[in-house]
């Protein structure tokens, strides 16, 4: 972990340390600060998803990105809450070169009462030159209504994703 | 075992990434369904607990791209061009399933459609929609 974040260590940790998929994969964190973050996947034979071409997974890539995304949701709110993906879209624009690790950087440019907005990129040498790149939407206080109300969930609180 | 069986066991067992998930598929006839088991390191929340958003793309994007490849028999891996993916309900730390359906497949892209469930078909999990670049078989 890197000491360049000016925000405070709970939303870092409530992106890395805190999830066993993002630890499984080996993300490390780059850099963050309010609204932005960046993560970097280091390359790993069994993340190749082309034994052909011996290139990083589209899927990894699909994750990196997610996560990114979502941390970069965190630093905008600046609070621990759980956030849910609504939708993710991502445009591949080319293979990641072989043997190599993948960075991911995300910026969260809109946050309103309930959801937050997001656009990523990730590449491998040069930052203007992406592999991918991502728009997402999440819920923010996805389990609100559902813990400790006794009420059963509003059917859009129903709705927390995969995170 | 039928050709398409063997193909689809021989490609999802060559993909590194799809061996570390752990994602396994079966084929009746010509529908597949991909499965992939619960692990503890596809999860993304533990507290929920909730798989991880980026294991179900991928899980989905492999289930897109296995389909692809057995209809089509093709030697090498679809790319894909775009991916969208929509998360209706949490993941739970059951085993997830998935099924393709091609809805456009012409001489250069394949469009896609994915659907994962876990107990209830009908109630699914995620949703994908997807471009794929299909490579010629001469390659």
């Amino acid at each position: 972990m890197s000491n360049e974040t000016d925000f405070p260590k709970a939303s870092e940790r409530g992106r890395f340390d805190w999830s066993p998929h993002a630890q499984a994969l080996g993300f490390e964190f780059v850099s963050s600060q309010k609204a932005w973050a960046t993560l970097k996947l280091p390359f790993r034979e069994d993340l190749v998803g082309d034994p052909d071409s011996g290139v990083i997974a589209g899927g990894a890539v699909t994750a990196l990105l997610d996560h990114v995304c979502g941390h970069a949701v965190m630093m905008a709110i600046d609070f621990m809450t759980p956030i849910a993906t609504l939708d993710l879209r991502i445009d591949y624009m080319r293979a990641a070169e072989p043997g190599l690790g993948v960075f991911a950087e995300a910026n969260c440019y809109k946050v309103t009462r309930s959801i937050a907005f997001v656009r990523a990129s990730a590449w491998d040498k040069d930052k203007d030159d992406p592999v991918a790149t991502a728009q997402a939407a999440f819920m923010i206080n996805s389990d609100s209504g559902r813990r400790g109300s006794g009420h059963p969930p509003e059917a859009t609180s129903g709705q927390a994703g995969a995170r | 075992m039928s050709d398409a069986a063997e193909q689809l066991d021989a490609l999802l067992s060559r993909i590194p990434y799809a061996r570390y998930l752990g994602m396994r598929a079966e084929l009746a006839g010509d529908e597949m369904t991909a499965i992939l088991p619960f692990a503890p390191h596809l999860i993304g929340n533990p507290t929920l607990p909730a798989i991880h958003g980026g294991v179900l793309g991928a899980f989905m994007e492999m289930t897109a791209l296995a389909q692809i490849s057995i209809m089509q028999g093709l030697t090498r891996q679809p790319r894909p061009i775009d991916i969208s993916v929509e998360y209706l309900r949490p993941a739970r730390p059951l085993t997830t399933y998935a099924r393709a359906e091609i809805r456009k497949i012409g001489r250069r892209i394949a469009n896609v459609h994915v659907e994962a469930w876990q107990e209830t078909r009908a109630n699914p999990i995620t949703l994908l929609r997807g471009h794929f670049l299909l490579s010629p078989k001469e390659d």
